[in-house]
């Protein structure tokens, strides 16, 4: 692409993003939806993240994970301890990355 | 937080250096559609010279996640002006959700609401273009292998962690999880929104299933 088709996909990507963000907060009064679909979109937020991050974990280049030696499930298993221990995102972040430099650079994983 | 964000900034910023569409547009992406996972999405596309309409597809399919942010935010910012409303949508993402939900459990009006909400989300915004903009013209310097963008997929893990409330939320993480791997093949990361879904309809069943068990109890 041209530098200047580059421009107006970014102003059009721009306006999209900015569509889905407002999507419910743009209209003055409630939307009709039926009931069973508004219980539902409650679990859609946890879903969106949960949807985003699994992958990211068990796959790799489009691809299952075939192996167990693999730093990435190891650094994620010790993020979710040290959540479960002390609910720090901060902590867990840390502690993930953590061990999963640990392992790719000791054990060349 | 502030690791995670950083360091996936950082990840997005080096990726769109490579893609070689230059410094300043790549700045000028950063700050105007200030979403990082639908940028990184619109790169091959763009580097392949794939039509405007597939780049924003893609951003749409990408960004249909916060739609349902924006759902529920609704009842938090529903008594401010519209003109409010768009700017602080503007400004949502990934981490100021997990916060604010955290935050404000009850979804009652509030003008306690909006300065909270306000006060992360610039945070997050000065600090995502800091970061995003330090990875483009760092960019070749910085070497995939320290593992910065597993900070970025720690940071989303313990948000999620972070929504698990009850066994229902849960239940649903793991179906939009399973789903999402089993859907991965799609074009256009649309197994995120086929996670969504399978989460949702499995949700409405359970509380359909239970509030079936308890009529027949009671």
């Amino acid at each position: 692409m041209s530098a200047l088709e580059v421009f107006y996909t970014t102003l059009g990507m721009a306006a999209v993003t900015l569509l889905c963000r407002s999507f419910f907060l743009l209209p003055k009064d409630e939307l009709p939806m039926p009931r069973w679909l508004r219980e539902g979109l409650r679990y859609a937020p946890t879903a969106a993240l949960a949807a985003v991050v699994t992958p990211e974990l068990f796959m790799s280049q489009g691809h299952l994970i075939d192996t167990w030696r693999n730093a990435g499930l190891f650094g994620a298993a010790a993020g979710l301890a040290f959540y479960a221990w002390r609910r720090s995102l901060f902590g867990t972040i840390v502690c993930g990355t953590g061990v999963m430099l640990c392992l790719r650079f000791g054990l060349g994983w | 937080m502030a690791i995670g964000i950083a360091a996936w900034g950082l990840v997005a910023g080096v990726a769109m250096a490579k893609s070689g569409m230059g410094i300043s547009l790549a700045i000028f992406m950063s700050v105007l559609v200030y979403a990082g996972s639908a940028q990184i999405a619109s790169l091959p596309l763009i580097i392949a010279d794939a039509p405007a309409w597939v780049v924003w597809a893609t951003t749409a399919c990408v960004s249909l996640r916060f739609m349902a942010f924006s759902f529920h935010y609704r009842p938090y910012f529903a008594h401010l002006p519209r003109r409010h409303r768009i700017a602080l949508s503007y400004l949502m993402g990934d981490t100021n959700f997990a916060l604010f939900i955290r935050r404000f459990p009850e979804p009652v009006p509030g003008d306690a609401h909006a300065d909270y909400f306000l006060g992360s989300a610039l945070v997050t915004y000065g600090l995502w273009q800091a970061a995003i903009i330090t990875g483009i013209v760092a960019g070749h310097a910085i070497p995939t292998s320290w593992g910065l963008g597993f900070a970025g997929t720690m940071a989303l893990l313990a948000l999620t962690c972070t929504q698990l409330r009850n066994p229902s939320t849960v239940t649903a993480a793991v179906v939009a999880g399973a789903a999402a791997v089993a859907a991965y093949g799609l074009p256009l990361r649309l197994n995120i929104l086929v996670g969504i879904s399978a989460a949702v309809a499995v949700g409405v069943l359970a509380d359909h299933a239970r509030s079936a068990r308890e009529d027949t109890r009671s």
